[in-house]
């Protein structure tokens, strides 16, 4: 399944539930204010960090270059844009938006 | 691939709209299909012909109503949320129709992938 | 056309699939509309007869607190609604069980019979769907 996160960790729970539910072999992508979970020296690294080897962590690039935060990216996230996106969404069998 | 949208937010307070847009545009240059994108909750608010924003900002209705002539997307606005937020025939956006709930189960079943933008 | 179904006419494309639905709430009601109109697409749902399950997490699991009275805040009681969900047949309402501890819900406390799940079989369940909706 592909996660969708698009809220900060620091203002909102779904990241946390996200993280807790996702199975090992899920995909998270990191969209709108969620890409402040991507960023080096935040507080959420370490969450990121320990759900990375079960999960693969995404980030939408526009989102995180919109924000000033395009030279702070943690180690192990992979950069998507909009096509990219769309690729996650057609190459998992499903898709859930954490709203 | 045959994709289904919904957008749960208005323009402008909300990024939803935006992404979902994005997301759409970026999908049909791929070459993939747009089943429907459904409009729901303050997502409705994309629908009203009566928005004026700044001149240097996107025109978030327009982008929509434009996307729905170029390419033929189906722009659905839930008629029990419209009626909520005075959306109605008479101030509804070109590309914009009016309808019922169903019209989402069904994009549901007859997508490949069903994405929600909200908050 | 059809005006339950919106003005779908189920001998379409449609007819004859069935895909595991699954709506999920996590959202407290009366703060914001995402669970009362949550519920309406829920309700509509019914109609296509599709398999259908809603998942309550987080502070969705307020949704389902019995003893709602809402007169004084002037907004209408739709909890009741949750137990007409029977007569759709929709009758899968999975709750997750850390999701009701953090809150210090006990399960008697909600308005209608449950499954309770944990994070795990709660995720397993969500990989399982076809179509994941969320308010």
């Amino acid at each position: 399944m592909l996660h969708i996160v698009n809220k900060s960790p620091f203002e909102n729970s779904s990241l946390d539930s996200c993280l807790r539910v996702a199975s090992k072999g899920a995909a998270l992508l990191l969209i709108e204010d969620g890409v402040y979970a991507a960023t080096k020296g935040s507080s959420a690294v370490e969450k990121l960090k320990q759900a990375m080897p079960g999960v693969s962590i995404y980030a939408l690039w526009p989102d995180l270059e919109a924000r000033g935060m395009q030279d702070a990216v943690l180690e192990g996230i992979k950069l998507v844009d909009y096509g990219g996106f769309v690729d996650l969404v057609a190459e998992h069998a499903s898709v859930q938006s954490w709203l | 691939m045959k994709f289904g949208l919904m957008v749960n937010e208005g323009p402008y307070t909300h990024q939803a709209t935006d992404t979902a847009y994005l997301f759409a545009k970026a999908a049909l240059e791929k070459g993939h299909k747009i089943d429907r994108v459904f409009f729901y909750h303050d997502g409705v608010n994309n629908a009203t012909r009566l928005t004026e924003p700044p001149q240097d900002d996107r025109h978030i209705v327009n982008r929509w109503s434009k996307m729905a002539e170029e390419h033929g997307v189906d722009l659905v606005v839930c008629i029990a949320a419209a009626m909520r937020r005075g959306i109605r025939e008479e101030n509804l956006a070109p590309g914009f129709r009016i309808s019922g709930l169903g019209q989402l189960v069904e994009s549901g079943i007859r997508s490949d992938r069903l994405v929600v933008f909200g908050d | 056309m059809n005006e339950t179904t919106g003005g779908i006419d189920l001998e379409e494309d449609s007819a004859g699939t069935i895909k595991k639905f699954m709506f999920v709430n996590r959202k407290a009601p009366y703060g914001t509309i995402y669970a009362l109109e949550g519920l309406e697409v829920v309700l509509i749902s019914a109609a296509f007869d599709q398999d259908v399950s809603m998942a309550f997490m987080d502070d969705g699991v307020y949704e389902l607190i019995k003893g709602q009275h809402t007169k004084a805040i002037d907004v209408k009681n739709f909890s009741p609604t949750y137990r007409a969900l029977e007569g759709y047949d929709i009758e899968k309402l999975y709750v997750e069980r850390e999701s009701l501890e953090a809150r210090g819900i006990a399960e008697d406390k909600l308005i209608v019979p449950v499954e309770v799940l944990s994070a795990a079989e709660m995720g397993a369940l969500m990989d399982s769907q076809d179509v994941v909706i969320s308010f």
